[in-house]
């Protein structure tokens, strides 16, 4: 099964309903989407390169994922803010973060916003307000609901998106995070990506739950499952969260369900937990040619567009690459530095013969 | 005797006691397809069964929560945390409960957990994959702290506290889960806790590692010696219960002691040592106690070679020290 | 209106290879159970309700007198707690909160044991460290109490887990109160007991109050039953005032987990008529009308009502019953109050099996510190 080509599950969107569901522009918005995707998919299959040459030290891939960061691109705006997890860069990326100084962060460097101080995929960009993730499951799921609290204290209509994995469903602050946002009815929207692996645990065995949407009910909030690898109903059900949530209307879960068409990360073997058809079953619903078949039926795609936006993702990510691998590492100074607001106390107080 | 890794002797020592006793079971995320994402529990599921090798959901405080109801009922099991960086979801579980159950129930309720969990710095892992918490744990009554740094002790530590009656924290270092290795006695070995072990003998500075700072004292300590500086290199090994009579023996012995961690100096064990050094052996002392360790910021990920002490570090803080008047 | 989301519903029947095989659960029961507590029990669990409230009632007393340091109250969960442990067999373990002095007493703890407790005195089995009411009998298999809240919910999934294992036909009762449902152990818990159908009853009594905080300000969930379905689990609400419908609920949760069916979420609703502890004072926070409301429906007296209409209990009966309820209370306080203080070199012990060198060490200093003229200069 594994040796045959899979057949795509294609997308069947009529021209009418999507221009009901994104509106008249939307083979526009769709093309600029799909151009995201590919340079999120270009990028990981780079920098997965890089990591086996030892260039850089991690990364993590979001290969599948990408139609849940860019639905979330489409429909985010600039001044609301994003709790990411570990594969949402390309949402960063999307909403302006620059490709450039996001190497720098791949690369570690001295001109990674964070100093180097974090390992690879865990960007800083505040710039697009786009926080700091941490590699603790689930810790973001609370602070985006406190962050949500502090928009409407503000009078800020802004909303805020947490983005965490199947895996985060049972850690403490998903169950803290819904549960306050539930009670105070707070503009967040919960985006779990289920991506069916919690590194080696299947999400059948993460919950006896059928769909991990329906801890939603928990927590006196609606919840929805999607189809992740469809970047239309993303973008519609993350349209509606969102705009419940800005009119006042409080907390939504949303469910993505997709594939993880890569290894947890550049440290991670899943041959030795994952079902054969696994890949098969991934492939059929890769988002990206999903998407691709989409516009190519609707007319909006031909095959001269579509090596154009590849060989355009290709240039911009060798280019990226090319400029932040001559950077330096970060000067030692930077090993002292950002503790605290004013150190207490010289960092070498003591007696280190060093 | 067989030669392994520290992570194939942590692996051995869980596969002997699972063996022998029935009542051994592990419970942590991806410990069993996946036989752990360091491989320290390979093996164990085909061998025991899914009932006694358990992939739990993604939940610390749930790991540890339901590894004392197991030990509350009998079972002697070994929890897994993945990093130790993501234990602390558990601290109350471990502060407020494991440490406490059989003091606040005045005996009735002894709570035999075993913790294990990769610790420490040296593989570019970053703020959340590299700390070294023991004094945290330390700090807490009632629980036991290890760190071995060989696979000989990794083994022989780990099937002691399978075997031991009270809650253990047991600290791998996992910089050198494969980089070392060593012979490892077959079969039920044990370490006894409460026990350092002197891994160099000299007599003009003490200088006291644990884990994987044992390696790198020792290099400096072998170094040293084309200087004709003789340094006694003691791997405490077992940080509660602490050897203390050890630590003193030393100190008397050379007048001189540098203690070496790669946790934040402020509060970190290495205090500890000096308070007891400064109680206890003040008048054995010809120069002030020197303590080589991580600085008082979190873990760099780019500068983690310069953030953890190395031999160099370690050898001019010897250096130092034997030199002063 | 806010629009409603689209969304490509996948497929909704459970998944194949569950490890929580297909029984279809979740649904949340509102109706109660048909199990009703036999008749010729009822005289006893009255009693048993009785003595609960005459203990409560004292021992809110010795803490104003300064006879004991402190104390949580159960005054209006009697009918909960006696009926949830009628319906449990004395092998299965208990994981209580520290407000379930009913649980202890159905249990058989004996009163003179927990009055050690409270004074803390050389008769206690805790040796005086805990706080009232966190007492805890091995004997009785029921756990010691914490006072962080939620910390014995996932513990009592382990012991359930544990005890499968080794093949005992035992279920493990969890006590725990509306705000715990917060907690990250009820999280953790209900989803471990889920994913491994681990045979554990979360009971728990919404008192409607956590401390000052009302219950629909703790979880906008329309009951904390519901939360069930989070973790794929059957929950039902019971009227925690009505002893047949707690007992009937639990006997079925106890049925349906020994039978391999797994874990239920049980939600007595229930009032706490008495403050959250004795360092508390509830009128700060709600009202004269929400208390009477709920006084007028007391379980005991509801309890006593039926006794009286079916002819088991008469008036005379019924004062006979309160009156020997306090004697006993009084004589085992007496004897309590009789005990010599705890022994200060217990303190030491029980931090491990074996007592440290450098525990030793510190004790022996205090002992030489505490001896008679012993800091004289």
């Amino acid at each position: 099964m594994s040796a045959t080509e899979p057949v795509l599950v294609p997308l069947e969107y009529q021209e009418e309903e999507l221009t009901t569901l994104i509106g008249p522009d939307w083979a526009d918005r769709l093309l600029h989407a799909y151009r995201w995707m590919v340079l999120g998919r270009t990028l990981d299959a780079r920098m997965l390169g890089l990591q086996r040459q030892g260039r850089i030290g991690f990364y993590g891939p979001a290969t599948g994922q990408e139609a849940v960061s860019v639905g979330a691109w489409m429909v985010s705006k600039p001044q609301d803010w994003i709790f990411p997890g570990l594969r949402e860069q390309l949402l960063a990326l999307a909403r302006g973060h620059s490709l450039t100084t996001y190497l720098h962060h791949l690369f570690a460097n001295d001109l990674d916003p964070a100093r180097g101080r974090q390992m690879p995929c865990h960007p800083t960009a505040r710039e697009v307000h786009y926080v700091s993730m941490s590699s603790v499951i689930g810790t973001q799921i609370s602070q985006a609901v406190g962050t949500a609290y502090a928009l409407r204290h503000k009078r800020d209509p802004s909303v805020a998106f947490a983005f965490f994995g199947d895996g985060a469903t049972s850690s403490n602050d998903f169950h803290a995070g819904l549960n306050l946002a539930g009670v105070l009815d707070l503009p967040v929207v919960f985006c779990c990506t289920n991506n069916q692996w919690a590194i080696s645990v299947p999400v059948e065995r993460q919950s006896a739950v059928a769909h991990l949407s329906e801890k939603a009910t928990a927590y006196g909030m609606p919840g929805a499952t999607v189809d992740g690898t469809d970047v239309v109903a993303v973008f519609a059900s993350l349209n509606g969260a969102a705009e419940k949530a800005r009119s006042g209307h409080g907390p939504t879960m949303l469910e993505f369900v997709l594939y993880r068409m890569t290894p947890h990360s550049s440290s991670d073997d899943p041959t030795r937990y994952q079902a054969k058809d696994w890949m098969a079953r991934a492939q059929a619903h890769d988002p990206v040619r999903r998407l691709e078949d989409l516009l190519a039926r609707r007319g909006a795609l031909d095959e001269a567009k579509r090596a154009l936006i590849a060989l355009d993702a290709d240039g911009e990510v060798r280019g990226a690459i090319a400029t932040a691998e001559k950077v330096g590492p970060p000067l030692s100074e930077s090993l002292t530095t950002d503790v605290l607001a004013s150190p207490p106390a010289p960092a070498g107080t003591g007696s280190d013969g060093s | 005797m067989t030669e392994l890794t520290l992570v194939q002797a942590v692996n051995r020592g869980l596969f002997e006691a699972m063996k022998s006793d029935p009542d051994v079971l592990i419970l942590g995320e991806d410990v069993g397809v996946n036989g752990g994402v360091f491989r320290a529990t390979e093996g164990l599921l085909k061998e025991f069964g899914a009932e006694r090798v358990i992939d739990t959901p993604l939940s610390e405080s749930g790991i540890v929560g339901a590894a004392i109801g197991m030990a509350l009922y009998g079972m002697k099991p070994v929890a897994e945390i993945q990093f130790v960086d993501f234990i602390y979801p558990a601290f109350d579980q471990i502060v407020s409960e494991l440490a406490k159950f059989r003091y606040r129930s005045g005996g009735q309720y002894p709570c035999h957990v075993v913790i294990r969990t990769p610790y420490g710095g040296g593989i570019k892992g970053g703020l959340y994959h590299s700390q070294s918490p023991e004094a945290y744990f330390a700090h807490t009554a009632g629980l036991k702290v290890l760190i071995p740094s060989n696979p000989a002790d990794a083994k022989g530590l780990l099937l002691t506290a399978i075997h031991d009656e009270d809650p253990v924290l047991f600290l791998e270092p996992k910089r050198i889960y494969r980089s070392v290795t060593g012979e490892v006695p077959d079969g039920d070995h044990r370490v006894p806790f409460g026990l350092a072990s002197t891994v160099r003998e000299g007599s003009d500075v003490s200088v006291f590692a644990y884990g994987a700072m044992v390696p790198v004292a020792a290099q400096a300590v072998d170094a040293l010696g084309a200087e004709g500086i003789h340094a006694e290199l003691i791997d405490l090994r077992s940080l509660v219960p602490l050897d203390e009579k050890a630590l003193l023996a030393s100190v008397e012995k050379t007048g001189r002691a540098v203690i070496v961690h790669e946790a934040p100096r402020f509060c970190g064990y290495g205090a500890e040592l000096a308070a007891i050094l400064a109680e206890k052996a003040l008048y054995s002392l010809k120069a002030p106690v020197v303590r080589v360790t991580g600085f008082d910021t979190p873990f760099p990920y780019a500068l983690e070679h310069l953030y953890l002490p190395n031999a160099e570090r370690v050898a001019h803080a010897i250096r130092t020290t034997a030199k002063a008047a | 209106m806010p629009t409603q989301p689209l969304y490509r519903k996948l497929r909704s029947e459970r998944r194949s290879n569950s490890v929580a095989d297909p029984t279809p659960s979740t649904a949340v029961d509102a109706t109660g159970a048909e199990a009703r507590i036999p008749s010729t029990d009822l005289l006893g669990v009255y009693r048993m309700m009785v003595t609960s409230r005459v203990v409560d009632e004292r021992c809110l007393t010795l803490q104003r007198q300064g006879r004991i340091g402190f104390y949580v109250p159960m005054q209006g969960q009697e009918a909960a707690q006696v009926g949830c442990t009628w319906a449990l067999s004395p092998e299965d373990w208990i994981f209580p909160a520290y407000r379930e002095l009913g649980v202890a007493l159905t249990r058989g703890v004996p009163l003179k044991l927990l009055l050690d407790q409270f004074i803390g005195n050389s008769g206690d089995a805790l040796k005086g460290r805990q706080m009232p009411n966190h007492y805890g009998y091995r004997a009785f298999r029921f756990v010691t109490a914490s006072s962080p809240v939620g910390t014995q919910i996932v513990q009592a999934v382990g012991t359930a887990m544990a005890a499968r294992r080794k093949g005992e036909p035992i279920v493990t009762a969890t006590f725990f109160g509306d705000g715990t449902t917060s907690s990250s152990d009820f999280h953790s818990g209900l989803n471990f007991a889920g994913v491994f159908r681990a045979p554990t009853i979360f009971f728990c009594q919404n008192n409607q109050w956590a401390i000052s905080l009302p219950r629909e300000k703790q979880t906008r969930s329309e009951t904390l039953a519901a939360k069930s379905v989070a973790y794929g689990i059957p929950g039902v609400v019971v009227d925690g005032t009505d002893v047949h419908a707690v007992y009937g609920a639990v006997a079925k949760a106890r049925e349906l987990a020994l039978a391999g069916g797994g874990p239920t979420l049980i939600e007595a609703q229930v009032y706490r008529l008495g403050p959250h502890s004795t360092s508390d004072d509830p009128r700060r926070y709600r009202s004269d009308e929400e208390l009477n409301a709920w006084k007028a429906k007391d379980p005991i007296a509801r309890l006593k009502h039926e006794l009286l209409a079916d002819g088991q209990l008469t008036e005379e009966a019924d004062h006979e019953v309160w009156e020997s309820t306090k004697a006993e209370v009084a004589k085992a306080l007496a004897a309590s109050e009789a005990m010599a203080p705890v022994q200060p070199r217990t303190m030491f012990e029980d931090v491990f099996a074996h007592i440290p060198l450098a525990l030793e060490e510190q004790r022996d200093q205090f002992e030489a510190l505490s001896a008679p003229g012993a800091t004289k200069p």
